[in-house]
């Protein structure tokens, strides 16, 4: 265990933050049951624990209506030997999230209620960079970070720019953003994010394996993974929301001065203020009409 | 319109004030000949078009008959009269194909297209421009012959959406002028031969037209003395006599010597010109001048600089004052005339060239310098113009506004507004509010999975192994898959696999569907007939490309159709999406002119 002369560990080990997706409303009409994703990714975070004696896991609730750090394995105190049942920090994990659980269901119950079925992906993300920047900042060393996204709900449009800041920081401090996606279609912010930061996007198909999705896909560290062969991603929707009406968009207008997106024709940037000109209003719909690749 | 030969009455002129000789100017295959009506005229022509080099002719609306001028790989020219205009228009567009495919030097010298916008006349400089990108790049060369020598493209349409290519090219050409030396004109040795008493300097004109500008007075005196007063030998025989006791720094001696001759005291004297200028000088330094380090600058290692003079014997009684010059003076008339450079741009002959265009670039600039009013305000828009030296600066970008956020906070508060509202009212929300289980409901059973997980524990086994092994396999195949690979792995490229002819083609196929998309995109919206033309033409080229690409398509061996097809798909969409424009735009126009007529019938 002789510390590297670099600002890492070793190069093998690593620190996950796993997003966990705890919306009820999607569990709800899920075809694989939250008590059976759970227990896949109990095993697969146990087993991850075991790859290195330093390697570190941090959980991260995403609610409905707020977000929560609900497990850190460095502050977890190693004490008993757990139940029998299961190891310690499992059972702790889960008290902890059923703890989540009935804030989230007490804000839902305060708040303007209602909404579609997404969850906060931009406020967990978020969390979950602060904590890598806390890491960053606080000793000597460090282990190698990379985010975990396992989630199911659809994207919520309306937070695009946050989801999207979140993810171009990630890339900025050079943190893989990995992504599991269980729901029924593919979740454009998450291929997005694992495109962008250079993690992996999958979709399993098979979500009575998703323990071993999980730990042949994700499990190995950021080293080995320059020497594997991981899933590509097929093609990658690069649709964006617009900036107001939250839609998601294939063709729209881009403020020509600030890059803000709009589904319709403004006369004034709501961002930048620029006031766009208003000769030959078909023809400027025809020519600035700016068509988003998907690349597949 | 030029297919197989051209027939013409012309006047044949061997030279611009020759009248001409009347006769058939006949131009076929790879000959022109030119048979006269006298059958015992001497001006017979008959040449190969392979030594025609280039041509000009007479603009229409000019004063000048129309007139074909012919250049040779000699240097010489024919001129052919015509007898009208369209005769002379057609000739030449003859002579431009024939030399367009003859040889590639003058591949751009037929730069006069079908159909000429009136105000297509190029000049020389940028037409070498084109030659010389054309010459450099054979992918453009190509694009070039197969779009403007097939007449889909004009010329001017070519080069219109290459401005940047020729802008570029043109910067460079502009290049910074040279100045003078550093070596200072003082360096000037004689050459001794040994036995005799006699020296010899030899002087070029580069170092007289120096010597001249750095001594006004010298220049003065050569135009009034030479050659009237004396040869131009003795000129200069007195000038060194001159420089001579000015080395030997014995004042005296000098002034002894110019009492004496009054023409040498000229040299001996001070300078009166420079006096008079220097402080004006001093201001009109041209920034862009070269000052090229040469071997005057390396002088470090050789005694008092190097500098042919010596300061030690100074004598100092004012009445020689007249005629003391000191290294001061000389190194600092060297600054200020190597720093004002050389204004005088001419073959360096004869002594007398160079004084007397010393002596109009001084004119010039003595003309100017009337103005001096407003001298100043002169001087500085000089500066700013001129101290854009074009190595130093940064390419010339289009002017920015800058991005300012006014308040970000107001930013994402009305987003957040615009948000909300729109939760609120989307239909597509609230079908799926409704759809969804109730809230309460759904934490519930959340939180009853968790307590199940609790109380039972993890399931064992966690897989059966049966799905792990799904899963693998189904990994694996995805992993192996090479559909993927085809162009996502940025080191090989799907087109190094192609043979190397069918990667050409289809190459050159793209780079033309691009250029031709581009110029066809760039027309619309159609606003005038001209254009409107111009779509029709790229249109018709556009569906010449088709079977091409079909043909490409089936000579590639069977192992690289799969990849070829995929390429050749992306070409296809491409002019597909400009066909269904076209026809869009066709549609809408009829319809439009459908409407005219309805309500010119009501």
């Amino acid at each position: 265990m002789a510390p590297a002369p670099s600002k890492l560990y070793a190069d093998d080990v690593s620190l996950l933050l796993v997003l966990l997706d705890t919306n009820p409303l999607f569990w709800s009409n899920c075809a694989l049951p939250f008590s059976k994703f759970i227990s896949h990714v109990l095993a697969f975070l146990n087993a991850f624990l075991r790859l290195h004696q330093l390697n570190q896991v941090v959980v991260i609730a995403t609610g409905y209506n707020s977000c929560d750090y609900i497990y850190d394995s460095s502050s977890a105190t190693s004490g008993s030997s757990g139940t029998g049942k299961m190891p310690v920090f499992c059972s702790k994990l889960l008290e902890n999230l059923e703890e989540f659980v009935i804030r989230d269901e007490q804000l839902e119950k305060g708040g303007p209620g209602g909404g579609i079925a997404s969850s906060l992906l931009s406020g967990a993300l978020s969390m979950a960079l602060c904590y890598i920047q806390r890491v960053f900042r606080s000793g000597p060393l460090h282990p190698h970070p990379r985010i975990l996204c396992l989630h199911g709900s659809q994207d919520g449009p309306e937070q695009y720019v946050a989801i999207m800041n979140s993810i171009f920081s990630a890339q900025h401090s050079m943190v893989p953003i990995d992504s599991c996606y269980v729901g029924a279609q593919n979740s454009a912010f998450l291929q997005q994010a694992s495109y962008i930061t250079g993690g992996v996007y999958l979709k399993p198909q098979l979500l009575d394996g998703l323990f071993q999705y999980l730990s042949t896909v994700y499990a190995t560290d950021l080293y080995s993974r320059g020497a594997l062969q991981l899933p590509k991603s097929v093609g990658v929707d690069f649709r964006a929301s617009c900036f107001c009406h939250k839609r998601t968009i294939d063709m729209g207008y881009i403020c020509s001065v600030c890059l803000s997106i709009f589904c319709k024709h403004h006369k004034k940037c709501s961002t930048c203020g620029s006031v766009f000109g208003q000769q030959a209003q078909s023809d400027v719909a025809s020519s600035s009409n700016k068509r988003k690749m998907s690349d597949s | 319109m030029a297919s197989g030969h051209v027939m013409k009455r012309v006047k044949y002129k061997t030279s611009v004030k020759d009248p001409g000789t009347p006769g058939v100017l006949k131009m076929s295959g790879d000959r022109i000949a030119f048979i006269p009506h006298n059958p015992n005229s001497a001006s017979k022509l008959d040449v190969n078009f392979r030594s025609v080099k280039g041509h000009k002719n007479t603009k229409e609306g000019s004063n000048k008959p129309p007139w074909l001028n012919l250049t040779n790989d000699q240097g010489g020219s024919y001129i052919f009269e015509f007898e009208s205009y369209p005769d002379m228009h057609i000739c030449r567009d003859y002579v431009g194909k024939i030399i367009a495919k003859s040889g590639e030097p003058a591949k751009a010298a037929p730069a006069k297209p079908d159909m000429i916008a009136p105000d297509e006349q190029i000049n020389t400089a940028e037409l070498e421009v084109r030659i010389k990108l054309l010459r450099e790049d054979s992918e453009l060369q190509k694009l070039h012959k197969q779009l403007v020598i097939g007449g889909i493209l004009t010329e001017a349409e070519f080069w219109a959406t290459r401005k940047r290519l020729l802008e570029r090219e043109y910067g460079n050409k502009r290049k910074q002028r040279v100045g003078f030396k550093s070596a200072m004109i003082s360096d000037i040795k004689p050459a001794t031969d040994g036995r005799t008493n006699r020296v010899t300097f030899s002087l070029t004109p580069e170092i007289i037209l120096q010597i001249f500008a750095e001594k006004p007075a010298v220049h003065q005196a050569f135009l009034s003395f030479v050659p009237n007063k004396m040869t131009e030998m003795d000129f200069w025989t007195k000038y060194f006599r001159a420089e001579y006791l000015h080395s030997t720094k014995n004042a005296i001696a000098a002034a002894a010597e110019a009492a004496e001759d009054e023409e040498l005291a000229i040299f001996l004297k001070h300078d009166d010109i420079l006096a008079e200028e220097a402080r004006r000088k001093i201001r009109r330094v041209d920034p862009t001048v070269n000052i090229e380090a040469d071997q005057g600058d390396d002088y470090t290692h050789l005694p008092d600089h190097g500098i042919f003079c010596d300061e030690a014997k100074e004598t100092s009684e004012p009445q020689y004052e007249l005629y003391k010059r000191t290294l001061a003076h000389d190194i600092n008339r060297h600054a200020a005339v190597v720093l004002e450079g050389r204004s005088v741009e001419v073959e360096l002959e004869g002594t007398k060239t160079v004084a007397e265009a010393l002596a109009r670039s001084k004119q010039a600039e003595a003309a100017n310098e009337d103005s001096a009013a407003n001298a100043d305000q002169e001087w500085l828009k000089r500066l700013s113009r001129l101290t854009e030296i074009e190595d130093l600066q940064a390419p010339h970008n289009h002017p920015v506004a800058p991005l300012c956020i006014k308040d970000p906070r107001d930013y994402f508060d009305s987003q957040q507004a615009n948000a909300v509202k729109i939760l609120g009212e989307d239909p597509l929300g609230t079908a799926k509010r409704k759809s969804a289980v109730n809230s309460n409901e759904a934490f519930g059973f959340l939180r009853e999975c968790i307590s199940q997980v609790k109380s039972v524990g993890l399931h064992d086994p966690i897989v059966k192994s049966k799905d792990a092994l799904q899963v693998f396999n189904a990994l694996a195949h995805d992993i192996s898959r090479t559909k993927y690979d085809v162009g996502k792995i940025s080191q090989e490229s799907a087109l190094d696999k192609l043979p190397s002819t069918t990667k050409e083609q289809i190459l050159h196929h793209w780079a033309s569907i691009q250029e031709l998309l581009k110029h066809f995109w760039s027309s619309y919206p159609i606003t005038t007939s001209y254009l409107y033309a111009k779509v029709d033409r790229l249109k018709e080229a556009m569906s010449q490309i088709y079977p091409q690409l079909e043909e490409i398509k089936k000579s590639v061996p069977a192992n690289h159709k799969q990849q070829v097809s995929v390429l050749v798909r992306q070409m296809h969409q491409a002019l597909d999406s400009a066909f269904q424009h076209y026809d869009a735009d066709q549609q809408k126009r009829s319809a439009k002119s459908d409407q005219r007529l309805n309500g010119m019938r009501e």
